[in-house]
């Protein structure tokens, strides 16, 4: 059986906000019966982004999480409704019926990634619906993935063992797996929104001069024990990413040639860009 | 027997006319909106020969049309041919536009009668011809798809029942012309077959439909033209609705008041510097013969987009016909085959897209990554381009990249990682310069370890990035464009950094491959020999001096020419002193040679009369042009007898108006034009996109309320004139929009039916062996100019014609002959380019000392200028754009986390930005993307909501230009220097009162 799934690559948006204003185009002053009743002019995210700045100047990187119903296999939404306001469809999109959802705030809270919004107007649940109503009337795929300039959201129709292969060879991840709510909504590069970096720059003086250390082998150890390394670039910059926030202590280990050795002490909370290392 | 002989021109004459009574009969019992139109006006029209021998008349009479053969007794309307022989040859289709026009010149053809009638009975007989055709395709359900451009991209609308359902950018369907590929390092790189669409594109829906549209005329409650005008009270007034009769009747009568009271130049039209798109309702074209019909004062532009190019670069390399940004053909597919790495300095492609660019950029600069090329960004704030391709961020503090490049060429020289055969052989004056950069001159060499206590860059950053650069073929992004545009150009130091661009790029030798300006933005090999004239064409405007008409589109689409008799200007960023102290200075932004800048403009020009009148024509200035507060203050000038203002929405300068006159979108009037063709001084701007895509802007819904169309508002004012022929030449928009059809390249490869059902029109790209070459190789390798750009002109070429370029040497000039010429002495713009610290910055150490903040202003990211802010539009919810707190959307200011805990700010508290020329409430955003001493706000707010009085109250609105400088880049200039601005950020104290010195000047 074919079923929609989205792709969404972190290291991809920009938060150029084009995906979010193609939802409330499609969406506010237009009623999809039996879809969704129009969305409010504001207010309502169906298509949330959320920033996540890692690191300081000189070194800094800013990731942007799109969110949004993630259509989930085993959707809490679905557990909280009553009077079957919401269904799944055969290809997986999951749809809160616009009237039978009506006065079910509990709809709302029933979502661990906050993808539901309340209508006050019209008392109703509302989420993002994959733009069902056109793919049902032939469209390619969902506007948010037509619009997308970077391919940050890509949007896939085929069967589950397929994309299992899809899965493995993109690296992709789901969104907080702990919530056990199997999303279709899928993640690549999501390293650059959950986890943290530790950068620094080596320099050296030399003759008078300061001057950035290029290919100094530098080697991240944890516990006594090796866990990544690389060379500095042409500015004496190194950076070892995808390392767990609030992981403690973390030691750097820099060798460059003609130089001593030298170690550097770094506690991880937040991603941190340890300065310049003097060798 | 003689009189019952007919001549075979008069006999083809009275059957001509025979056919169009048939045609009239035909046309009403086909098409119900014919028979609507007729039912318009009561009146009888008169076709005849001058010595009245073949003649016809037409009676149209609620909605019914009787005629006869012969002269009626007292018609309403009377078109006169010489001869039935030039009758014949005029009317016979098909019909030569060419023909026409020069019959109206030489006298051959005349019509007379009122306008109002005139105007309406030429369109209805035109309107025969084109009532039939077909547009938009069909959906099922009652929907139909058009076709629409915005600045942000093209864009398909669906409608259904009159209503705008979405809008959505364009799929490619199997029948558009194929795409190109670029092959590069063993890959191959295709486009997506679609169109990208910026943000602002993708609001249009909730700006047609905004709350704050101007849906009928209105008039302030304290003007009356015949009594007491009130101006004192601009701004703060209220307004009354009026009909379109009577705001029609005050602004035609107030135009002829000001010429018989004052004399010429008394009336000035203020317009901006874009427009919602279309080649035929641009203001280069609508409002250009609208300013040449009435004859007015002109607010003389300043090169906004361009500054240190126009004033500075153009010195060292000409291109004075790009306002001094160079050649940019064949870039993308030869950075990416040849280079290296990619330096973007104050680039962010990401965020402004070029110049109506779409998103089309960002694909192409993904696949720098690919091809393992790599990037710097030079920018005091991590921008959305820093942001998407990472690379090597350096900061250097604003107004000072002069010096960090100063020192890139100290290590080159030093090292000698400069490509010396090309200083040598293609440069002038290189040793000149270089001893200033050795220190040979002032006793400071500028080092690396030098420009740190300017900077803050630390030395051993500059040294690695110049010994990188020097050793690696390296594209030179700077400016959004690539090739220049916006950022550090429009800056108090915008000058030097311009020019020292072009002098380091020299330094790597420009064209040879994989070195060259650009960072993927401009230079696409799409086929930029297919004609589509651009919109600085001039449209319809038939003005030869001041759109780029005379080049192509006026032998193509022949027009009356129009001329403006008022020879007098105003330069714009000094509109508010001229028109409140009454004088003021500038210089000409003339891109036709180096030297035209040198030309003055002073105000008033001697015999005409100041400016009492103001036409502001659309979007607001205040949010835009520096040290806005002055504006409000010019608004209630006593100077300003009449101000009327003709706008889209209800915001900005349209609340300082004595009238305002609503204009309509382009969704509700029918255009034609190419997605980002800009022509003129921008040539080929097409070259930014993955496809050239030209679009029949369809009308797709009737405009909102009772607004109109620009062209239609002026042809109204016109007919009062009596000069609506000569402004239309009988035409309606859609008229206009079918000859710039035939004008262009368009029906080589597709039927006009075709062409207005779809709606839009992929041109093919040339096949591969047929691409532009690469711009700067021809120059490198000392061949002659072989890019398709029509420029320098042929008379600025010292020695052989395409040998060379444009400057005296014909080679690029470390030390600028022009400059010798002009101003050798100048400190602001020696002849080799120095650096040199200016009052908005430490070099004004009172000023910073009370205003520490460098507050950085670029261009808007979500808005395309004001166009989408405000309004009530979705935009408005995007939170890196505003912030609501407390029910009200604040515009964003971003300060750094040290900058923000010392002053007690908090993430999204609400601040006053302020120095001495005024105050603005925001929310407050904290970020690491800028370092300690720096903030950012974009600019371009549209809306002015001022707490207290007008100008001189603390503005909720968000418009930050309120704060920035309006002094010149340089005394020998009209530049503007704002986009960085001393500022100082306080938590918000309640306080809505401000003090600022006014520009009324102390008398005598």
């Amino acid at each position: 059986m074919s079923k929609w799934h989205l792709i969404v690559d972190v290291a991809n948006c920009t938060n150029c906000n084009v995906c979010v204003l193609a939802c409330h185009d499609e969406h506010v002053d237009n009623d999809f019966p039996g879809y969704a009743s129009a969305m409010p002019k504001h207010g309502h995210k169906w298509i949330n982004i959320l920033p996540k700045e890692r690191g300081a100047s000189p070194m800094m990187d800013i990731a942007f999480l799109p969110v949004m119903c993630q259509h989930c296999d085993n959707a809490p939404c679905m557990d909280a409704a009553r009077d079957g306001a919401i269904s799944k469809r055969a290809d997986g999109i999951v749809i809160i019926d616009p009237v039978k959802a009506k006065g079910q705030k509990q709809i709302v809270d029933a979502c661990p990634y906050g993808a539901v919004w309340w209508n006050e107007e019209l008392e109703i649940p509302q989420a993002w619906i994959f733009d069902a109503h056109l793919l049902d009337d032939g469209w390619k795929e969902p506007r948010a993935a037509t619009v997308c300039a970077t391919g940050a959201i890509r949007a896939v129709k085929c069967d589950d063992a397929t994309f299992a292969k899809t899965i493995e060879a993109e690296g992709l991840e789901e969104l907080h797996p702990e919530y056990g709510t199997k999303p279709r909504v899928w993640y690549k590069n999501l390293y650059r929104y959950t986890k943290v970096f530790i950068g620094g720059s080596v320099e050296a003086e030399e003759g008078g001069n300061v001057d950035c250390v290029r290919g100094a082998h530098v080697a991240l150890t944890k516990d006594g024990a090796k866990i990544a390394e690389t060379f500095t670039d042409v500015y004496g910059d190194f950076k070892f990413d995808q390392l767990d926030p609030d992981s403690g202590e973390y030691t750097i280990d820099i060798a460059a040639e003609g130089h001593p050795a030298k170690s550097v002490s770094v506690t991880l909370g937040e991603s941190v860009y340890a300065g310049e290392v003097r060798v | 027997m003689g009189k019952y002989i007919r001549g075979d021109a008069t006999m083809k004459f009275a059957l001509i006319l025979f056919g169009m009574r048939l045609l009239f009969w035909w046309t009403a019992l086909r098409h119900p909106v014919f028979r609507a139109r007729l039912k318009e006006k009561n009146l009888t029209a008169q076709f005849r020969t001058k010595d009245g021998k073949v003649g016809r008349w037409f009676k149209i009479k609620d909605g019914t049309v009787s005629s006869g053969a012969g002269l009626a007794a007292t018609p309403d309307v009377t078109i006169t041919f010489k001869t039935a022989e030039i009758a014949a040859r005029l009317l016979m289709p098909p019909i030569n536009q060419l023909e026409q026009i020069n019959a109206l010149k030489d006298f051959h053809l005349s019509m007379d009668g009122e306008d109002e009638l005139t105007s309406w009975f030429t369109q209805t007989v035109l309107l025969t011809q084109t009532v039939g055709w077909q547009y938009g395709v069909d959906q099922g359900k009652g929907v139909t798809r058009y076709t629409q451009m915005t600045n942000g991209g093209p864009v398909f609308i669906y409608e259904k029942d009159g209503k705008i359902i979405r809008i959505t950018p364009i799929t490619f369907d199997a029948t558009d012309a194929p795409s190109w590929s670029i092959k590069a390092r063993g890959k191959t790189f295709t486009p997506p077959r679609k169109t990208s669409i910026a943000p602002h594109g993708q609001n249009w829906k909730s700006m047609v439909y905004s709350p704050d549209r101007l849906l009928y005329p209105m008039k302030r409650v304290d003007f009356d033209p015949n009594g007491e005008r009130n101006p004192q009270n601009r701004g703060k007034s209220g307004y009354e609705r009026i009909s379109w009769d009577e705001a029609l009747d005050i602004v035609s009568s107030e135009i002829k008041r000001q010429k018989t009271v004052h004399g010429p130049g008394a009336i000035a039209l203020s317009h901006g510097s874009h427009h919602t798109w279309g080649n035929i309702g641009y203001y280069l074209s609508a409002a250009f013969r609208f300013i040449n019909t009435v004859g007015m004062t002109r607010v003389l532009h300043n090169p906004d987009s361009w500054e240190g190019w126009y004033w500075g670069a153009v010195h060292h390399w000409g291109q004075s016909l790009r306002v001094g940004q160079c050649e940019t053909y064949g870039g993308v597919e030869d950075c990416m085959q040849e280079s290296e790495m990619v330096v973007f300095w104050s680039a962010n492609p990401e965020a402004t897209s070029g110049s109506y660019g779409a998103l089309e950029g960002s694909v192409r600069r993904q696949w720098l990554d690919e091809l393992g090329i790599e990037v710097v960004h030079i920018d005091p704030y991590f921008n959305e381009s820093a942001q998407l391709l990472g690379g090597k961020w350096i900061a250097p503090k604003p107004t000072t990249d002069t010096a960090m490049a100063l020192a890139i060429a100290y290590v080159w020289i030093t090292e000698g990682l400069y490509d010396k055969d090309f200083v040598e052989t293609k440069t002038l004056g290189f040793d000149v310069w270089r001893a200033y950069v050795m220190g040979e001159e002032d006793g400071q060499p500028k080092t690396p370890e030098w420009q740190v206590g300017e900077t803050g860059v630390p030395a051993k950053t500059v040294r690695a990035l110049a010994r990188n650069w020097g050793t690696k073929k390296t594209y030179l992004g700077a400016g959004g464009w690539g090739n220049g545009h916006g950022g550090a150009c429009r800056n108090q130091s915008g000058l030097q950094w311009a020019r020292i661009m072009v002098c380091l790029i020299a330094m790597q030798g420009i064209g040879r491959p994989g070195v060259n300006m650009g960072n993927l933005q401009w230079g696409t090999p799409v086929d930029a020999n297919f004609y589509f004239p651009g919109y600085a064409e001039g449209g319809m405007s038939g003005d030869l001096h001041h759109t780029a008409m005379s080049v192509e589109l006026f032998q193509r689409m022949p027009q009356l020419p129009s001329l403006n008799t008022v020879d007098q200007a105003i330069p714009r960023l000094f509109l508010p002193e001229a028109i409140i102290n009454g004088k003021a200075e500038g210089f000409a932004w003339d891109g036709k040679s180096i030297e035209a800048q040198f030309t003055k403009i002073s105000y008033p020009k001697p015999g005409y009369s100041r400016v009492h009148m103001l036409y502001k024509y659309g979007g607001s200035m205040m949010g835009t042009m520096p040290d806005s507060n002055r504006h409000v203050e010019m608004y209630q000038s006593p100077e300003l007898e009449f101000v009327v203002n003709q706008s889209i929405w209800h915001e900005g300068e349209a609340k300082f108006a004595d009238v305002i006159l609503p204009a309509c979108t382009n969704f509700e009037r029918t255009d034609i034009s190419e997605w980002a063709a800009l022509g003129g001084y921008a040539h080929h701007g097409q070259t930014q996109l993955n496809h050239r895509v030209v679009i029949f802007q369809h009308k797709v819904i009737e405009p909102m309320g009772e607004s109109k169309s620009d062209y239609n508002i002026f042809t109204e004012i016109t007919k009062r004139l009596g000069l609506s022929a000569y402004y239309t030449e009988g035409m309606s928009e859609l008229d206009w929009v079918k000859r710039e059809f035939d004008a262009s390249d368009l029906p080589k490869i597709v039927k006009w039916k075709d062409f207005i059902r779809k709606g839009y029109l992929v041109v093919p790209p040339n096949p591969e062996e047929l691409r532009d070459n690469v711009s700067w190789r021809w120059f490198y390798e000392g061949r002659k100019k072989d890019v398709p750009e029509p420029m320098p002109l042929p008379s600025d070429y010292s020695e052989e014609y395409l040998k060379g370029l444009q400057t005296q040497s014909g080679k690029i000039e470390f030390e600028c002959q022009s400059l010798i010429r002009y101003a050798p002495d100048d400190p602001e713009r020696p002849p080799i380019v120095k650096y040199k610290t200016h009052e908005e910055g430490p070099g004004n150490p009172e000023w910073t000392a009370r205003f520490p903040l460098q507050m950085l202003t670029p261009h808007p990211r979500f808005s395309f200028h004001t166009q989408g802010d405000g309004k009530d539009s979705f935009l408005n919810s995007i939170e890196e754009h505003r912030v609501e707190i407390d029910g009200y959307r604040y515009w964003v200011i971003r300060l750094n986390a040290e900058d923000a805990a010392e002053r007690g700010i908090k993430q999204h508290d609400l601040v006053k930005v302020h120095n001495d020329r005024g105050a603005v409430l925001c929310a407050a955003k904290i970020t690491g993307r800028l370092p300690r001493g720096v903030i950012h706000g974009f600019e371009s707010c549209a809306t002015y909501v001022p707490m207290g009085e007008p100008g001189k109250s603390v503005d909720k609105g968000g418009m930050l230009n309120q704060l920035t400088p309006r002094k010149s880049q340089l005394k020998q200039g009209h530049s503007m220097s704002a986009s960085c601005a001393q500022v100082e950020v306080s938590p918000w104290d309640g306080v809505v009162e401000i003090e600022r010195e006014p520009v009324l000047a102390a008398a005598e």
